[in-house]
């Protein structure tokens, strides 16, 4: 049987920023020394937020949180956590 | 050899921008669980973290068709699911690849509330893969103790430490006689998704346990989650291993453990690392519970390491 | 055209070939007395290939519609069935199928509720259950059972609001009555297959009942209520089109028995009303002029039908099969007094609680009642 009302059910959609703009929780930015690093993805694939660019290792800080996973797990030291504050 | 982080799939499933802790282990493993079933699946949550995580109406932060259903239930709703799939693509209502149908839950909703309904639902080996991801407490809540909780643990209701050991709940699943059970956790990402993979192609009941060290529940530095997940794992408090058709084999390095190759790390560091154990290691009392945590983890290895030898 | 098919059966089983000629796609079931011949008669038909559907054996009632609303919410049509603390235990999940605009249709056969235990009909389950969003018919016979499970899918699926359909303990879950059976093309007609405009969809992901801020959750808990009252026009169109189709009348949201030119109405639910339409003949062999109205709608309450229905400076004697803790008498005697406030100052209610955990209710026994009520 079809409805003959609109069924209005809490229904939700997906979208980036289903948390708002999680960038504004950082206290600290993590800064990528491409330098330093050697492209083993390592920050991409434990990153909980999906933020960084797997090829470039870039970082999108409109959401990232600043957990600092990325930099923690950095086997050669690229990633560097700075205080958003001292910019 | 689990497959290479390098040869993961790109596909995102956890979109960026959602409501979880920074550092938080449940997106950590649901993003590896999506590269894993991509985006032909269905998506069961009960209460817990990953529910406040996915957004409020009407954004969601996940990209799956999902329900939240009632805590008890991941079980049997799941199973309604799978059922009704399995029939109105019978009756040619549906088309294609039937969509892996799975349910995303913690431990209160897997060991404690939510029980009674996968263990039905293990038993009738309905079409469904249900994850656990393991907190060790109801950190939705402000963490209290639940069944998953390990011994000597302070929570919010157990605040001189928990006094009862856990359940081993991936061995009570097994026991069921279901196809396929694993444990896994964030640290080794390859290892969870060769394991999702497996479970995503053997039909019937498939449980995967995933350990998620919650740095508000358990109290470490949140940068430091891969951290605490490698050293549940080197110390042996968490063993990594799957059972197909119910032989069960060890995944490295849980698996040099259990044969001896190499000796778990003693448990006094990964304990230290975590406020929830060390702020009850200040007295007097700290070695004797050490020990008794550290009997707990023992007795654990060296009874999956006699059980894995029942090949029946 | 072929032509209806007459059988013996009991409401039980009725209330499974219903579920069968609806085509419903999943049934999650759970075993309570005196519900189980309903779950027994099914999972036969599916095993035997009568009944092209899944039967899920789940562990609890709370699993069944657990199971029930999932099923539903991936886009089946779901049909369960419970009795008594069956239904309070699924009470969370009540709530749920509700507010998620899920059209499940369930049976509950009406039983007392423990403690102490009794296994026998009266009320107390399905009134108790008034506030959780559930669309309520109450039943009278076999057939009215067989018609209404078809009628409920109907007013569920337009409206996206579960329904469920009530009736008594024994007294007709048990007992053999004849039942007309519609030709399958018939029912097809009145019934078109589920096609819900939402569901599980990978192709389109979406989910459902994430945590909602007040400002949105208040607007879906408006809708909820105000959709529960806007089935009443379903119901009756429901009713009226199966009578179109099959020759079949129970009434639509209320049905009534010698009720014009009553002075004293009976007012009743389940099989009790039709016992009671025995007890009216009996009264007016003794020269009262005596009527039945029966709601067969008990949520939404059916006010606007029973106020026009109710003949002018009538004593309407209701009897209740439940107690309305706190107050005197019944919970239908308190719907009926909240309606008729304010709009009908001519009517007069009284009240009186029988039949609780099954004590038989004879025609004989209930005239006398009502008697007795005439003189209070």
């Amino acid at each position: 049987m079809k409805s003959v009302t609109k069924a209005y059910r809490p229904i939700s959609w997906p979208m980036k920023g289903s948390g708002g703009d999680t960038g504004s929780w950082r206290t600290h930015r993590p800064v990528v020394d491409h330098n330093l690093c050697n492209k083993c993805q390592f920050c991409w694939v434990y990153c909980p937020e999906a933020v960084i660019d797997r090829i470039e290792i870039t970082i999108d800080y409109t959401y990232c949180k600043g957990c600092g996973v990325c930099a923690e797990e950095c086997p050669t030291g690229a990633i560097s956590m700075v205080n958003e504050e001292e910019e | 050899m689990a497959t290479s982080i390098k040869k993961l799939p790109d596909i995102e499933q956890v979109l960026s921008g959602n409501g979880a802790c920074g550092g938080c282990p449940a997106t950590m493993a649901l993003r590896i669980v999506g590269k894993a079933l991509g985006t032909n699946a269905i998506m069961l949550l009960t209460p817990s973290c990953s529910v406040a995580s996915m957004g409020m109406t009407p954004k969601l932060g996940y990209n799956w068709p999902c329900i939240n259903i009632t805590f008890a239930s991941a079980g049997s709703s799941a199973s309604g699911i799978t059922h009704a799939l399995e029939i109105m693509k019978e009756k040619g209502r549906l088309e294609g690849e039937l969509p892996t149908v799975f349910s995303w839950v913690g431990d209160g909703g897997t060991y404690d509330i939510g029980f009674q309904a996968l263990s039905a639902a293990a038993e009738r080996n309905d079409n469904i893969i249900h994850f656990c991801y393991n907190n060790e407490a109801y950190s939705n809540t402000g963490v209290q103790r639940s069944g998953a909780t390990p011994r000597g643990t302070y929570t919010t209701t157990t605040p001189s430490g928990k006094r009862q050991p856990k359940k081993n709940m991936a061995l009570l699943m097994l026991e069921h006689n279901i196809p396929y059970v694993a444990t896994a956790t964030v640290a080794y990402p390859g290892d969870l998704y060769d394991k999702v993979v497996k479970a995503k192609n053997t039909p019937g009941m498939k449980y995967i346990e995933i350990l998620a060290p919650c740095y508000l529940g358990w109290q470490f530095d949140m940068a430091e989650t891969v951290q605490l997940s490698r050293m549940a794992v080197r110390s042996g408090a968490w063993l990594l291993w799957e059972a197909e058709n119910g032989k069960i084999s060890f995944n490295s390095p849980s698996s040099n453990i259990i044969s001896g190759k190499k000796a778990a790390e003693p448990v006094d560091e990964y304990l230290m690392k975590q406020g929830r154990f060390k702020r009850l290691l200040q007295g007097s009392d700290a070695s004797q519970r050490i020990a008794e945590i550290q009997g707990d983890i023992d007795q654990q290895i060296a009874f999956m390491r006699e059980r894995a030898k029942i090949n029946i | 055209m072929k032509a209806a098919q007459v059988i013996m059966n009991t409401g039980t089983h009725a209330a499974a070939l219903a579920a069968k000629c609806a085509r419903v796609d999943v049934i999650p079931g759970y075993p309570i007395t005196p519900q189980t011949s309903i779950m027994e008669a099914i999972a036969a038909m599916v095993e035997s290939g009568e009944m092209n559907a899944r039967f899920i054996p789940v562990e609890g009632e709370h699993s069944v519609l657990a199971a029930a609303v999932a099923a539903s919410a991936a886009g089946a049509r779901v049909f369960t069935a419970t009795s008594a603390n069956g239904l309070l235990y699924m009470h969370e999940v009540l709530h749920m199928a509700s507010g998620g605009r899920l059209p499940v249709v369930m049976c509950n056969v009406n039983r007392g509720i423990f403690a102490p235990w009794t296994l026998w009909a009266d009320h107390q389950d399905s009134f108790s259950q008034r506030d959780t969003g559930w669309i309520q018919y109450h039943c009278s016979s076999n057939q009215e059972v067989f018609n209404t499970i078809l009628q409920a899918f109907r007013v569920a699926e337009q409206i996206n609001i579960p329904v469920m359909v009530n009736f008594d303990g024994f007294a007709i879950s048990h007992c053999l009555m004849p039942l007309t059976l519609p030709p399958q093309e018939d029912i097809d007609r009145f019934l078109p297959p589920h096609e819900p405009e939402w569901r599980l969809d990978p192709q389109n992901p979406s989910s459902f009942s994430n945590v909602t801020m007040a400002s949105e959750y208040a607007p879906f808990r408006q809708m909820l209520s105000d959709d529960i009252r806007a089935s009443i026009p379903l119901v009756k169109q429901a009713a009226q089109e199966y009578k179109e189709i099959t020759g079949m009348w129970d009434g639509d949201t209320i049905d009534t028995y010698r009720l014009e030119d009553a002075e004293v109405v009976a007012f009743a639910v389940n099989s009790m009303a039709a016992e009671l339409r025995l007890s009216v003949d009996i009264l007016r062999d003794q020269g009262i002029k005596a009527g039945l109205l029966r709601p067969r709608l008990y949520l939404p309450f059916p006010a606007e039908d029973i106020i026009n229905a109710l003949p002018q400076n009538a004593q309407v004697m209701v009897l209740d099969r439940n107690y309305n803790f706190g107050h005197p008498g019944g919970i239908l005697a308190s719907e009926l007094k909240s309606v008729l406030f304010g709009r009908r100052h001519d009517i007069t209610v009284k009240n009186r609680v029988i039949g609780i955990g099954g004590i038989d209710l004879t025609r004989r026994f209930m005239a006398e009642q009502i008697l007795a009520m005439m003189d209070e």
